[in-house]
């Protein structure tokens, strides 16, 4: 351990520190609610020189993801930001990025997707990439995102991986809130992470065809390099997390463990919902009951071993997520949850809850309450898909 | 690239499936999709070079004689050239296995 500054500040200026630590060439962004303080900022850095990239303001979230695959196509170190409808209008080439191998890192600051319109946090838009085959790093708190910003460069930029990353934090409920920070120094960060050098990049010596087409003969082939990398990926993501763990002091993992180990009832969380339920999880077991946590870092590469290592003890494992799959098995992530069980001689019973949505708060009192119906759901051998959290009936 | 397309495994593909050779297209073997071919009267033809103007694949050029001709490892033979031949040099005619 090293030299630190610990500081109070809003989030986003954090991240946008966070990502100015890291040196980028190219900042390519569209400003977006609740993503606006995080591009705002790395524009007045860029405009003050006191960081030193290529600040393009765009006219699109579309045209924002274009840029940053030009630009880390030739090799340029490349953010962007965004959030919602912003990440909904990107979406098209959010999907050109990875399979053409692009290592760019983007914040989203997870908001609702409209209709109706809604500026607050949920995790629909974050779900809406899912299949992008982009990495997918989650934050719970700022100091999380500030770290995870640094490790999604050093890994998406790993030539072992050369993928792009998504860092997830809820809109508001982190990007808008002032939390005490730990900044490590910039010669810490430049030790951390290697200049970036993209194996093939675009040189007018050196001509080369990218984002070509393929015809049905090698199509398939393709997708299978692609899916194969970002399998590969975990390793490289949880060797970068203890090597970040080693040289800054602070450990991640996959799946985050909060007294889960030989907990009968689990409760599962993404995002900052689980920084509020570890409060509900810490009084219910000062009341003596069972129950314990684990929160989920990383979203894709899905970590199912992870998972099953971390609810091998539990009967019960209660989901709460933020985000609807209409008519659908229940949220995104309870399916991925319950298709890492499936076939498991050993697995719990799994309860999903959906609550959150759209910015509403879920409290403490809330998550014991969900942990209560989730453990009375198990016995009672409903087969409900899920149930939604909160909602008047 | 020494293995042919239909040879290359996913391991065989670069980064992002990154093409280095240029005009690679080139190899790539599209008179496959051809359902028609050009079949021509050259007695009638004028050497206007009219159809090679207007074929979208770019594959029609002077044979020996300078007659105009597709290219028939790249015609698709979607018959625009015979649709534009005004001296009706070029019949569209079934491609039979």
């Amino acid at each position: 351990m090293t030299t630190t500054t610990r500081v109070g500040i809003e989030v986003s200026i954090a991240l946008a520190d966070a990502v100015k630590l890291c040196n980028p060439d190219v900042v390519a962004a569209y400003p977006i609610t609740p993503q606006t303080h995080i591009v705002e900022h790395l524009a007045e850095l860029v405009a003050n020189g006191e960081l030193d990239a290529e600040y393009i303001p765009v006219e699109s979230e579309h045209s924002a993801m274009s840029a940053c695959l030009g630009s880390s196509a030739a090799g340029a170190r490349t953010f962007t930001a965004t959030a919602s409808q912003g990440l909904s209008l990107m979406n098209e080439v959010v999907y050109v990025a990875a399979p053409m191998r692009l290592p760019i890192v983007m914040a989203v600051a997870n908001r609702a997707l409209s209709a109706p319109l809604s500026i607050w946090c949920d995790h629909s838009d974050l779900m809406s990439v899912r299949d992008t085959g982009w990495i997918q790093i989650i934050s719970e708190n700022g100091q999380q995102t500030v770290d995870n910003i640094i490790c999604a460069f050093r890994i998406a930029e790993d030539n072992r991986v050369l993928l792009p990353a998504m860092v997830h934090l809820d809109g508001f409920n982190l990007t808008h809130v002032i939390e005490p920070i730990t900044f490590p120094e910039q010669s810490e960060v430049d030790n951390f992470l290697p200049p970036f050098k993209f194996p093939l990049p675009l040189n007018p010596d050196r001509p080369v065809a990218m984002g070509d087409f393929a015809p049905p003969i090698i199509f398939t082939e393709a997708k299978w390099a692609h899916e194969n990398v970002i399998k590969n990926a975990k390793d490289v993501i949880v060797e970068c997390w203890n090597d970040f763990g080693k040289a800054f002091g602070r450990q991640y993992c996959p799946i985050e463990k909060h007294y889960s180990d030989g907990a009968k009832v689990l409760l599962m969380t993404m995002g900052s919902t689980g920084e509020t339920a570890s409060v509900a999880v810490d009084e219910m077991r000062a009341d003596g009951q069972d129950v314990g946590q684990i929160r989920l870092r990383l979203w894709r590469p899905f970590p199912f071993e992870e998972l099953r290592e971390a609810a091998k003890d539990a009967d019960v494992l209660i989901i709460m997520e933020r985000s609807i799959s209409y008519g659908g098995p229940g949220g995104p992530l309870s399916s991925e949850v319950k298709s890492a069980f499936y076939n498991q001689d050993k697995k719990p019973k799994i309860v999903s809850f959906v609550g959150g949505l759209g910015g509403r708060d879920v409290t403490v009192g809330g998550f014991k309450d969900i942990i209560n119906k989730g453990v009375e759901i198990a016995a009672s051998g409903s087969d409900n898909e899920y149930e939604i959290y909160g909602v008047r009936e | 690239m020494a293995k042919s397309e239909n040879e290359l495994t996913w391991k065989d593909l670069k980064i992002g499936a990154i093409i280095e050779a240029p005009g690679s297209a080139r190899s790539y073997e599209s008179g496959t999709w051809r359902s028609q071919r050009p079949t021509y009267d050259f007695t009638k033809c004028i050497k206007c070079g009219l159809c090679a103007l207007f074929c979208p694949e770019g594959c029609i050029g002077q044979n020996d004689e300078g007659y105009f001709e597709a290219d028939l490892f790249y015609c698709k033979g979607c018959g625009i050239c015979a649709r534009e031949c005004w001296p009706r040099v070029i019949k569209m005619e079934e491609e039979v296995e």
